[in-house]
């Protein structure tokens, strides 16, 4: 029964070569702008708050201490300490861990590319965006498109997505046959905004050439400062190809005591939700008191990106093991 | 029953949905970076046989259908009934025409097929994908055509109309692939 096992990669040979001179070229870009490659843990005492985010949690056996540990999320807060104790500008390429998430675009494990370019604002970290990107696809793709929240959901749905009307949102929802909307968003929002955005807008998103949405609305990001004259959304960017998500990035928030806020309001809905209670990183929320420097980051899936590289339909499809056979 | 979770639904389980039993045909996770999870899942209602497309919060669940696939073979029609048999068991199954639907047109007395039951009671009949069966009715054949190009519709002892080459002859019996009614060859007694 053993050799009946598959043991092969999901994977082709060749894709693991395109998968090593995308992280060559990736390395060559950041080193040509002074950016410094780190490491951090990918087991940390501390965890994310994000309701959305599922955690893997083990235990460290020190006898007589279990010590509770957690499989990052995301580098994002060791990554901001090193900022906050003067690293500069940094990047990293590492694997991040999201329980429960497998799918055509989805491994619970996967790689990602995470930097933060110190007096950057978002504009100017979109400008970068775009040159990776130039590199990454050897100028094959189109011009890229930079678009607001707002006008691109209004675009696909003649919906605002800044102001909420439970009727105006249901009526679009009974016209396009998305009854499924009605029950399973209610009243929520921000509900709304996921399930209309996933469906009717970023498929259309990103074909031909990179396509980068900023300026969402508030209630959905918690580690973005809030635009200066419009409060009702965030300095936030996502980015878009072929209607695949590959990445988010923020003007990063500075303010420790608003950040302590948004964890708890978290903390709080994954109550409600009787999810499992993370374990604040209070180790962040000192390096941000003692002075994050005023810097812009974001993440990208590089599975993801090397899935469109390689034309490719499944992430599956350019891991060396997906999760059926890790 | 069992309740199956949407990170639980794979192709060809078997679940509740508005009260009807159905099969879940695709599933497919979609989620935003920072957001809320879905499901959009491509089902089956299969006391209809309509595919729908229905999409849920991830971590939402469903009651398991009582579906099975069983064996069985056909026996005979009373006017008002099919009768099925599981073999081993001699356990005798009756299921009307709404359930028999057009494996009717393949169903010779004997022949095994699978009937799929639903909280033990007939809830679709599948026939065998490869039927031998009686010509009933079809014009004289052409002495010497063997080419197999043409062809002309033959009637067989189950009621099904299939096209055939020229040279099958009334009488004869031929092998009939089921899922596309298309004629595979002449049986040799």
């Amino acid at each position: 029964m053993q050799n009946q096992l598959n043991w092969q990669p999901s994977c082709s040979i060749e894709l693991l070569q395109q998968r090593a001179r995308m992280l060559q070229r990736i390395r060559v870009f950041f080193a040509s702008r002074n950016v410094l490659e780190v490491e951090t843990p990918l087991l940390s005492q501390a965890s994310g708050t994000d309701p959305n985010l599922e955690f893997f949690s083990t235990i460290y056996e020190t006898p007589p201490n279990r010590q509770p540990l957690f499989l990052q999320t995301s580098p994002e807060f060791a990554m901001k300490r090193l900022l906050a104790a003067g690293s500069g500008s940094i990047f990293q390429i590492c694997k991040a861990f999201r329980n429960g998430e497998a799918g055509r675009f989805h491994n619970p494990e996967f790689t990602m590319l995470e930097w933060y370019r110190v007096d950057f604002d978002l504009a100017q970290l979109m400008d970068e965006v775009e040159s990776l990107f130039e590199t990454l696809f050897d100028g094959q793709l189109g011009a890229p498109q930079r678009v607001s929240y707002q006008a691109i959901f209004e675009q696909f749905t003649g919906l605002d997505a800044l102001n909420f009307s439970w009727d105006t949102y249901s009526a679009f929802a009974k016209k396009e046959n998305l009854h499924d909307a009605i029950a399973i968003c209610g009243d929520s929002h921000v509900l709304w905004l996921d399930f209309l955005f996933s469906f009717c807008v970023q498929p259309n998103l990103g074909h031909g050439g990179l396509c980068l949405v900023y300026g969402y609305h508030a209630c959905q990001s918690s580690l973005a400062r809030l635009n200066s004259e419009n409060p009702l959304i965030t300095e936030r960017v996502e980015v878009f190809l072929n209607g695949v998500e590959l990445g988010n990035g923020y003007h990063e928030l500075t303010d420790a005591a608003e950040q302590n806020r948004r964890f708890e309001t978290e903390i709080q809905l994954r109550k409600t939700a009787s999810l499992p209670m993370p374990t604040k990183d209070e180790r962040l929320l000192a390096a941000l008191g003692s002075g994050l420097p005023n810097c812009a980051g974001i993440a990208f899936g590089l599975d993801r990106i090397l899935t469109l590289l390689a034309k490719k339909s499944s992430i599956s499809q350019v891991l060396s093991f997906d999760i059926e056979r890790a | 029953m069992a309740v199956f979770s949407t990170n639980e639904f794979r192709a060809g389980l078997k679940v509740m949905l508005d009260n009807d039993p159905c099969a879940i045909i695709e599933n497919e996770f979609v989620k935003p970076g920072k957001g809320q999870a879905f499901n959009r899942v491509k089902i089956r209602n299969l006391k209809t046989g309509r595919v729908i497309e229905r999409t849920f919060k991830s971590g939402e669940s469903l009651e398991g259908a009582d579906v099975i696939d069983m064996d069985m073979q056909y026996l005979y029609n009373d006017g008002d009934y099919r009768h099925f048999m599981q073999p081993e068991s001699f356990e005798q199954y009756q299921a009307d025409s709404k359930v028999v639907g057009d494996a009717a047109l393949w169903l010779k007395d004997q022949d095994m097929c699978t009937v799929t039951l639903w909280n033990d009671a007939p809830l679709a009949v599948t026939p065998a994908n490869f039927v031998e069966l009686e010509i009933v009715e079809t014009d004289p054949g052409v002495r010497g055509d063997t080419s197999g190009g043409g062809g002309k519709p033959a009637k067989l002892a189950t009621g099904a109309v299939v096209r055939v080459p020229l040279f099958v002859a009334q009488g004869e019996v031929i092998k009939v692939d089921t899922r596309t009614g298309e004629y595979i060859s002449r049986v040799k007694e």
